[in-house]
């Protein structure tokens, strides 16, 4: 997996709630047995019409945030299906880092798993870097996982809060599944009790 | 000993590891597979050279890809992906040698009914699978929850997942629910009143009289939809009522494994001093038949309310609500037994049980659906449906005019040829009505069987308890 550091880039506003995974990557992308090239598919249905042609309201269609690496968006982000689809989706396209002041919990780990940093702040600090994102492609945001900061392109920074766990794997690229291979000792401990005490399981 | 809450109680028995800063390894006991959202995880397992930790305990079965349409077990009758998704899970299960249900096996459905059908999901377990529906085996007093890719591969290789702690917040329905209310009224209300963030960092366990009172169907109906309300999973006490649905299933323990399973499970309830750290209650009385007007679960009214307006509401609940009438094609004020449908989909996790059936099928007899209504049930799984043909309740459905299906999550989440088209409005006994989620420009309106039974013969949404 990718290290996450330090990123400065292109804020894209999409101030909306409830932005949900079927908004994120419509079923259709679902049929794919890989993780790679969902990202012309990002956001399917509000970013191209019925004839497949762009939407130009959209944000993602304008120039100033076709190549945006942040999303600031609507509380809520990321709610319904377990798609993994959908972090697959923005990391295809080029995102590395979601802004709302909550997010549903199982697109929240998926961020996570795939070198998306999910930042949680207060809704006056989201306002602010809405209206940061609606200036375009001058205005840059640098955010810094280790010193846990978001700061706007004028240089007002807010500080948020991350699982100490999540940050260390994301600033390293590590993978879980190796992580926790190394408890196997303990794994294999609890099997051989659960086949003692709950032999049914 | 603290008093400990449900959810505490399974979370102790599965710890395997814990770090310093809290972070645990949760043993998974039961791991759900489908199509859909493994096929990366299996590759991530070859790449590694990595196997299946624990394949008696990884049950697959293909369900959100397929056609229910006869003759889909010649993958020439599927479309080219899905053959190929499902062609994969084929595959998969044979080379890692995990429990299988083909489409060619009675025993296909959806894995959320066919889990707790052949006796997988049991009390006191961990189950999770790659589906965020997960939460209906929390009925059975186990911790049920979805989780992506990365962490279905996390699974199959560890049998175990990487988890913190969740918050309990008691949602208790007291009382009983009046007539013509269901469970699904129960679920919806809830995340009418919660929202659908309202549960995020939580586990809910339900509890109360109403839900005491309900079958095992109906609640699993209940569990389904935590997800909609935000939390992590959703969790009923078992009962005697649990116990007599699992014994004798195919995977059900017997013998002195079972009497020694009964005893552990009687043991899986809240204490009286149990913290909380959030509570929610409802009068059941308070319970109407209720419909969702708008394109999140959150928007929910009982069926004698009439269309809201954006201003009714606060924040960025005003512009969303907008969205959502201007998606619906809805006019506020309008009272919602005038909205005229065109779609009716009886099936899903949420409501493809027998019982969801025998509902639908009552209020169905003796009647035709409306002229021009495109009406389909999809039974849960190949077991449900062999038992709604047996009962006549799909001779019913039949001479009612509706479409008599194989098992699959279909029109749910239209992966399969089971789609709406752009404008059309569907009375749907599913989960979600995102926008698109039943097909591009779709207008989904989710209710109870019943009350989208009603809907098929009326054409239009209808109070169950005014139809006769």
């Amino acid at each position: 997996m990718d290290k996450f550091e330090t990123l400065t880039g292109i804020a894209a506003p999409l101030p909306l709630i409830n932005i949900d995974t079927d908004m994120i990557i419509p079923k259709q992308f679902l049929k794919t047995i890989k993780r790679s090239g969902l990202g012309v598919n990002l956001f399917d249905e509000m970013r191209y019409d019925d004839g497949g042609a762009e939407i130009p309201t959209f944000v993602l269609n304008q120039d100033a945030y076709r190549n945006a690496e942040i999303l600031v968006a609507g509380d809520n982000f990321g709610c319904g299906s377990s798609r993994e689809h959908a972090p697959w989706a923005l990391k295809d396209f080029g995102v590395k880092s979601v802004i709302s002041t909550s997010f549903a919990d199982i697109f929240f780990n998926n961020c996570f798993k795939n070198g998306i940093l999910p930042i949680v702040l207060p809704q006056e600090a989201v306002d602010v870097l809405m209206k940061d994102a609606e200036k375009g492609s001058n205005a840059r945001m640098i955010i810094d996982l280790e010193a846990q900061t978001v700061t706007s392109s004028d240089g007002e920074a807010f500080s948020f809060e991350v699982d100490a766990f999540k940050k260390h794997c994301l600033m390293n690229g590590l993978d879980d599944i190796g992580l926790t291979m190394e408890k196997a000792a303990s794994i294999d401990t609890f099997e051989a009790e659960l086949s003692k005490s709950r032999p049914w399981v | 000993m603290s008093p400990k809450t449900l959810y505490d109680k399974i979370w102790d028995a599965h710890v395997a590891h814990e770090a310093e800063d809290g972070t645990c390894l949760l043993y998974i006991d039961r791991h759900l597979v489908h199509e859909v959202t493994s096929p990366q995880a299996f590759e991530g397992l070859r790449m590694t050279g990595r196997t299946v930790r624990a394949p008696e305990k990884t049950i697959a079965v293909p369900d959100h890809n397929v056609p229910t349409t006869p003759g889909r077990d010649d993958p020439k009758n599927m479309t080219e992906d899905s053959a190929i998704q499902v062609a994969a899970l084929d595959s998969n299960a044979k080379e890692f040698g995990i429990h299988y249900y083909p489409v060619s096996d009675v025993r296909q459905g959806i894995v959320h009914i066919v889990g707790p059908e052949q006796g997988w999901t049991l009390p006191g377990m961990t189950v999770v699978c790659g589906d965020s529906h997960t939460a209906t085996h929390g009925a059975f007093g186990a911790l049920a929850h979805g989780i992506g890719t990365s962490e279905v591969e996390h699974v199959l290789a560890t049998q175990t997942l990487i988890q913190k702690k969740s918050k309990n917040l008691k949602v208790e329905i007291t009382g009983k629910l009046r007539p013509g209310v269901t469970a699904k009224d129960i679920t919806l209300t809830v995340i009418g009143k919660t929202g659908t963030a309202g549960g995020t960092g939580y586990v809910i366990e339900y509890c109360g009289e109403a839900i005491r009172d309900l079958s095992m169907e109906g609640r699993m109906t209940v569990c389904n939809m935590a997800i909609e309300g935000g939390a992590r999973a959703g969790i009923i006490a078992p009962d005697e009522k649990t116990f007599e649905y699992c014994k004798g299933r195919p995977n059900a323990p017997t013998g002195a494994d079972w009497d020694a399973a009964v005893a552990w499970w009687k043991t899986l309830y809240s204490d009286d001093d149990a913290h909380w750290d959030m509570v929610v209650t409802i009068a059941a009385e308070d319970i109407a038949p209720v419909v969702t007007w708008g394109t999140s679960p959150e928007d929910v009214l009982p069926i004698t309310a009439d269309v809201p307006a954006a201003a009714d509401f606060q924040g960025g609940k005003v512009d969303a609500a907008q969205r959502s009438l201007d998606y619906m094609g809805l006019t506020s004020g309008t009272p919602l037994t005038d909205v005229e449908i065109d779609t009716v989909f009886i099936g899903s996790c949420t409501n493809g049980r027998i019982e969801d059936l025998r509902a639908a099928a009552e209020i169905l007899k003796g009647k035709k659906i409306k002229d021009g209504m495109r009406a389909m049930v999809v039974p849960g799984s190949g077991l449900v449906r062999a038992q709604a043909e047996e009962e006549g309740l799909a001779d019913i459905f039949k001479e009612a005019g509706f479409e008599w299906r194989l098992a699959g999550c279909s029109m749910c989440l239209a992966m399969n040829p089971d789609q709406l088209a752009p404008g059309e409005r569907c009375a749907a006994t599913s989960n979600r009505n995102f926008e698109g989620r039943q097909g591009r420009g779709g207008r989904t309106h989710l209710m109870s069987p019943a009350m989208a039974a009603a809907a098929a013969v009326t054409g239009k949404l209808t109070d169950v308890r005014d139809f006769s």
